[in-house]
Parts: structure tokens; C-alpha cells; sequence
């Protein structure tokens, strides 16, 4: 009984040691960034060759494009990472972020069964291709999450005419769900999702799914981030979350990106440099 | 030995208890002097039990006065009872004396000789370390005979302390119940075995429904009851 | 902790970030246990030794709370230490100690109704005995917290259970941060989600065999306790 008092003081002592406060030489800020971008592994990537720069520690905290804002928005981030620029551009309106750099970019996919229920196997146009799937009734499952893919989702049926809010029936199924647990469950029910191309080459439970669409210019995914306003937010670690910020858009940055592929695969696209995203 | 003051005599004036509509004790008028010891006796329900836990100060009277030793409200410390199923602390037999020299306010630093002089008092040196709770029914008893004696009592008060023991463990509380009162501690036990009243009792007093039937010198109540019930339970008869 | 590697390769070859990971785990769950038991049981057992008004809503309440949704915790507990909320300044989200906080807050509930439990049917069994010795009621919480220290022991387990098995609450307050705030639980609710279930699954056998391991010891020290102290 004795020894297991000591054990429990040990271990009281060692939660307080841990917890202490982080310092001031203590070198890390935190960034709230997407699902995509952790699950497509390419911060374990990115992030070491950062730090053997800098320096500094980067801690990930991966989230919905929305939910990642709002972290951001409660000064709870020093640094947002995110794909949803009209969100983005808003975050930086309101005073929340500095500025948006565009960072890289890599487009979507609709992902579906490999026997195509639907027909729209290598249709060129994402439009027509939704309105197929909402046609056939083939089963359809979006992230519903505020992300940033599904912003994109629901932009796309928008373009395509259907006003989803209206038009959905059974087979379209909303689940509120992060990119890995809604692809898990397209593949466990034979459905067709929108996914970054990321996190699809890198998910290792694709079971009977495939791309169906690729390739439209409507399925370009853009990535920004954006330092939160050390005005409004004090807490906000400026000069090492902007060091971040400008690693990320400088040309060795860029080129950590390009390199970073998977089977040959080039998962993301560097375009810091390209007006206009 | 501490301070010499006592809670003798304890007098009992119209003592009732009830629980609920049911009266326990229904004014019970006794004074415990110092002396030999003296057996409460009588049928289950008697209010046995009830009397020496008022003697000890745990049960409150619904009515009538206690006073021991000319004081009313006398805190516990030179009062010590062992109860029938006493409980034992989940320590080991010395520390359970421990325990109690501590509750008795005795100072650490002579702990050890007196848990050395109350185990040796009640036989159990050898099981010292030994978990109270592993202890058989007899040496129990004895442990909690050596625990309340830890309290370095004027009066002790015990329960049934033998009535579910077999003759030897028997023999052996009743030789220490001897070898206490020879040291003048005043004895208050209940028992059902009319024998070990015969064999320690120096005076008796017969219980039945809540009253007090007859007090007297032990050997004059087995040899000449007073009263008729007296007489009966004497003979093994049943008490109604 | 990537590519096609299963939890076992991981094991065996001693991969540095799954072993922190379960350092985490445990330092994480077992000082949340810690600081619920130097709340839960004193808290315990002072309501099974007390008789107030409203005593039986207390314990109603407190048996409920043992049953708190992890992520509602974790809410709170977000909401409470983000910059915004009132303990900003402490600059403690996504760490560990913001993931102790909250499972603390799980913990305590069940430590301190099983502690009232067990004291409280302690009490009936040792009520005359203490009050023979005249037992004041500080010391006679002592008496009986450390008399009912094995079944205690239960209480912990279950606590520490609870606190293992749980990741909604240190997913949101912990944020999941790699190599930082990331344990056994939200590993592999992140492989899940990464589709490779596989190493899931295997991360969540090397957590049941942590638990069944922690019990075994607690079992152990138990029985070893009682030979000696009964």
C-alpha cells in the first residue's frame, strides 16, 4: 500500500512537472489546419524539415476548414491552414487573420464503387455527373461538417443546379464526419464521395472504390493560411507563425511541397507564386 | 495506570428506550458499584444489549438519568465495551491495539510495550502480525478484549463475549475476564450460559421485557431466588 | 508511425512515437486518476459519513455523473481554457495538462460514488466500534478510507478505465497534436480515419493489453496487501 501511495505521488509529481506553463524559449505555435492536409501525411513530412530550418515546433491541431476558422477565431491557433477561400477571404475581412497566402493547391475527386451504379465513370464534366448521381438515386455521402470539402461539395451541386437542400432523398447522406470516416463509409456501403485527391491516394482502406470523375477545372482545391491578428489575439505568437507562413511561400517551401509524392504521385501542387488564388 | 478518577459508580434512574412503539428498556433503576463483576441475564429481547450500551453511552435514554461517577455527561475514556460480533479493523492484531491506544490518546512512544503487555494479556503474542480478519472466532474475541483494555478501562462491558465459542476459547476469555476484574476493573457482561454467571458473577442481575426482575449477590440469587421468574429461568425454564 | 507497418512491427521494433504515444496514454490517464482520487475519495466519503438536506439528490446526482458524455467534458472544458473563455490566460488547450483536466473531471464522479458506496456500507459495519473508541469524524473518515483501501482500488481501476478508453474529451481539449498531445486513443481514431484500419485495430490490442496489464499489477498489490493486512 505504501509503495502504491508512492507510485501515485510519483505520478501526481510528474503530471505537475509536465504541466507546467509553455515558456517563452519554447519554440512551437500552433496551427489549426484541415483533415486533408494531416491525413494525407504531409505535414509528418513537411513539418521536420521546417524545424530543422527554424527551429520551431509546429503542433497540428487538424480540424474542419470551419472549425479550424473558429479555433483560429478564439485565438486559439497562431496560424490557420485551411481550403475554403471564401471563408478565408472573410476570416481576413473581419479582422481575424493578416492576410491569406495562397500556399498550394490539388483538386477533388468523386470517388465511387468500381461498378459505377451511377454511369458517370470518366465524365469529364462534375456537373453533369452530379445530376446523373442524384438522377439514378445512387448512394451519395457527404462530410456535412462545415470542411473545407464540403464547402467545395456544396458549391459543386449549387453549379450543377440542384439545390441540395431541396432535392436530397435517401440516397444522399450527410454524415458530419471527418475525409477518412467518410470515405471508410463510402467504401463499407458502396457509395460515391468528394474527396481531396490527398487524402484518397494516401487512404488505405479504399476497398472497392475508385475514381469516377477527374480532371474538371470546377474540382480545383485551393489552400491558404493566414497568421491570426496578434491585435486581436495577444496570444498569438507573431514572428514564429509568420516564420511559418513565409517558409511555406518561399521557394524552398514550395519545393518541400512539390516533393512530396506517394507512389510517384505528386499529392499537392505549390502555387504561392500564381496570382489571383 | 492514568489519571485515578473513575466512572464508578454508575447509576441508572428510570432508564426507558424505545424503538419506534416498541420499549426496550422500560425503567430500569440499577447502580453498578465497583467489586466483582456483575451478569446481566435473561431471555433474548431482554434489552441486555440496549442496557450496556446506555452504560456505555451509545444508546441515548428516551427517559430517565445516567450519571457515572457523579458526572452526567463523562466522556468514553475510562469506559471500554466489547460487543457480541466485535468488528475487526482491517489491519493486523497489533495494529488493531494500536489503533485503540491511539483513540485512547496513549503516546506513541509507549505503543509498543503496551500492545506487547495486551497481547500477552489475552494469549495472542504469537499472532501479532497476523490479520485481525484471518484471526478464528475465540482469539478474535480476545483481540477485542485486549483493544477495549487498551483504553485502560474503569468499567468493562461485554456482550455475549463467549456465545459462540467453543469450551476451550471459552475457558480462555474467562480467564482473562478473572485475570481483569483481579486488577479492579469493574466487569458488566451479559451472557445466556447460566454457568459462567455461576463461575464469575458477583452479583446478577435478571433481565425480562425491559425490567429489571431481581438484583442480588450471585450466590444468593442461584441459591434462593426472590422472585417466581427468577426461580423459573434458574430451572431452564422458558421466560414469556 | 506510417506506411504499412502493423502495431506489432511497431512493438518489436521499439518505435520511438508509439512509445511515446503510450507514455502519453498513461501519464495522461493516470495523473487524471491521481488528481481524482485526492478529490473523489475525501468528497466520497465525507457525503457517506454526512446527513444533510438534499443528501439524497447529492448522491442521485453524483451516481448520474459517472455516466458524463466525454465530449461534452471536452466542450466545457475547450470553452473553458480557449484563449476567449475564462481560463485563456493560462494558455494550457491542446496540451496535456488540458487533457488531465478533463479527465479529471470524467474521473472524479466515479471514484467519489463508489467511494461513498464503499465507505458508506463501511460505516454501518464499523459505526458502533467507532464510536466506542470515540472516534472524532475527521479521524474516522481516515479509518475508513484507509480500511476500504482494496475495495478503493476497485473504485480506481474503474476510474483509470474510464480514462483510457476515453477520447472525446482529450481529442478536442488535447487537439491530437503529433507527438505532442496524441495517445492511444486518438492514434487510432486518426488511423481509422486514415483507412488503415489495420494498424487501428492493432494500436487498440497494444491498449487493451496496457489496461489488462495495469489491472493485473493493481490485482497483484491487492492480493499481496491483503495476505498482509486483511
Amino acid at each position: 500500500m505504501i509503495a502504491l501511495r508512492n507510485v501515485t505521488a510519483a505520478i501526481f509529481a510528474l503530471a505537475l512537472v509536465t504541466a507546467q506553463p509553455a515558456t517563452a524559449q519554447d519554440k512551437s505555435i500552433v496551427v489549426a489546419s484541415t483533415t486533408s492536409t494531416q491525413d494525407s501525411g504531409l505535414f509528418e513530412y513537411l513539418l521536420p524539415k521546417f524545424k530543422e530550418k527554424s527551429g520551431i515546433t509546429v503542433k497540428v491541431v487538424a480540424q474542419g476548414t470551419g472549425q479550424a476558422l473558429d479555433t483560429g477565431k478564439r485565438c486559439d491557433a497562431d496560424v490557420v491552414f485551411v481550403h475554403a477561400r471564401a471563408q478565408e477571404e472573410k476570416f481576413v475581412a473581419d479582422g481575424t487573420g493578416v492576410k491569406r497566402f495562397p500556399v498550394m493547391y490539388n483538386d477533388f475527386v468523386i470517388v465511387g464503387p468500381k461498378s459505377d451504379p451511377a454511369g458517370i465513370k470518366g465524365a469529364k464534366d462534375v456537373a453533369k455527373a452530379l445530376i446523373t448521381v442524384k438522377d439514378k438515386g445512387a448512394p451519395f455521402f457527404s462530410r456535412g461538417d462545415r470542411s473545407g470539402t464540403h464547402s467545395a461539395e456544396l458549391a459543386l451541386w449549387k453549379t450543377s443546379g440542384v439545390d441540395i437542400e431541396k432535392d436530397k432523398g435517401t440516397w444522399y447522406k450527410s454524415l458530419g464526419q471527418g475525409m477518412g470516416a467518410t470515405l471508410n463509409t463510402a467504401a463499407a456501403s458502396n457509395g460515391y464521395t468528394l474527396t481531396d485527391r490527398a487524402t484518397w491516394i494516401n487512404f488505405k482502406n479504399k476497398q472497392d472504390l475508385a475514381i469516377a470523375v477527374e480532371g474538371d477545372r470546377k474540382l480545383f482545391n485551393q489552400y491558404g493560411v493566414m497568421l491570426v491578428n496578434p491585435a486581436k489575439c495577444p496570444s498569438v505568437k507573431k514572428d514564429l507563425g509568420q516564420a511559418f507562413i513565409d517558409y511555406l511561400v518561399s521557394p524552398h517551401g514550395q519545393q518541400d511541397i512539390a516533393g512530396y509524392r506517394i507512389d510517384g504521385q505528386s499529392l499537392f501542387f505549390p502555387n504561392a507564386t500564381d496570382a489571383g488564388t | 495506570m492514568r489519571a485515578p478518577d473513575t466512572d464508578l459508580p454508575i447509576v441508572l434512574s428510570g432508564i426507558t428506550v424505545k424503538a419506534g412503539a416498541v420499549t426496550i428498556l422500560d425503567g430500569v433503576t440499577q447502580t453498578i458499584a465497583a467489586g466483582a463483576p456483575t451478569v446481566l441475564i435473561g431471555p433474548n429481547g431482554a434489552g441486555k444489549t440496549t442496557l450496556l450500551r446506555v452504560v456505555m453511552g451509545l444508546a441515548k435514554p428516551d427517559a430517565g438519568s445516567i450519571v457515572w461517577g457523579n458526572r452526567d455527561d463523562a466522556a468514553k475514556v475510562r469506559r471500554a465495551i466489547v460487543f457480541q460480533r466485535p468488528v475487526m479493523l482491517r489491519r493486523s492484531a497489533a495494529a488493531n491495539i494500536a489503533y485503540a491506544l491511539g483513540a485512547a490518546g496513549v503516546p506513541r512512544a509507549q505503543h509498543e510495550t503496551c500492545i506487547a503487555e495486551l497481547l500477552s494479556l489475552v494469549g495472542l503474542d504469537a499472532l501479532a502480525t497476523r490479520p485481525a480478519r484471518k484471526l478464528s472466532g475465540g482469539e478474535q474475541q480476545r483481540l477485542a478484549l485486549a483493544r477495549a483494555l487498551a483504553r485502560d478501562p474503569s468499567v468493562l462491558l461485554l456482550d455475549e463475549t463467549t456465545a459462540s465459542l467453543d469450551p476451550a476459547a471459552t475457558k480462555a476469555i474467562e480467564d482473562i475476564i478473572r485475570a481483569v476484574a483481579g486488577r479492579g476493573v469493574k466487569v458488566v457482561m451479559s451472557t445466556h450460559d447460566l454457568g459462567q454467571a455461576r463461575r464469575l458473577g458477583g452479583d446478577v442481575v435478571l433481565m425480562h421485557r425491559g425490567r429489571v426482575i431481581e438484583h442480588g449477590p450471585a450466590a444468593q440469587f442461584f441459591a434462593q431466588p426472590k422472585t417466581e421468574q427468577a426461580r423459573a429461568f434458574i430451572a431452564g425454564e422458558l421466560l414469556v | 508511425m506510417s506506411g504499412d507497418t502493423s502495431a506489432l512491427t511497431l512493438i518489436l521494433s521499439g518505435d520511438p512515437g508509439l512509445y511515446r504515444i503510450i507514455g502519453l496514454s498513461l501519464v495522461v490517464s493516470l495523473s487524471a486518476v491521481a488528481c481524482a482520487a485526492v478529490i473523489g475519495i475525501p468528497l466520497g466519503a465525507l457525503i457517506a459519513l454526512t446527513r444533510f438536506r438534499g443528501r439524497d439528490g447529492v448522491i442521485v446526482v453524483l451516481n448520474a455523473l459517472m455516466g458524463l458524455p466525454p465530449v461534452v467534458v471536452g466542450l466545457g472544458v475547450y470553452l473553458a481554457l480557449s484563449r476567449s473563455g475564462p481560463l485563456g490566460s493560462f494558455g494550457i488547450l491542446f496540451t496535456p495538462q488540458a487533457m488531465i483536466i478533463a479527465q479529471t473531471i470524467l474521473v472524479t464522479p466515479i471514484i467519489a460514488a463508489l467511494t461513498r458506496q464503499t465507505v458508506e456500507d463501511l460505516w454501518l459495519e464499523y459505526r458502533d466500534e467507532l464510536a466506542a473508541m470515540d472516534i472524532g469524524p475527521a479521524a474516522r473518515i481516515g479509518t475508513l478510507v484507509w480500511d476500504a483501501r482494496f475495495s478503493l482500488m476497485t473504485a480506481l481501476l474503474a476510474g483509470f478505465g474510464r480514462a483510457a478508453a476515453e477520447v472525446g474529451a482529450i481529442i478536442i481539449v488535447g487537439g491530437n497534436i503529433d507527438g505532442f498531445t496524441r495517445t492511444m486513443t486518438t492514434a487510432i481514431a486518426l488511423e481509422t480515419s486514415k483507412g488503415d484500419l489495420p494498424l487501428a485495430i492493432g494500436l487498440g490490442i497494444v491498449l487493451i493489453a496496457i489496461v489488462v496489464i495495469i489491472n493485473a499489477l493493481a490485482w497483484a498489490a491487492r492480493r499481496t496487501g491483503e495476505r498482509y493486512a486483511g
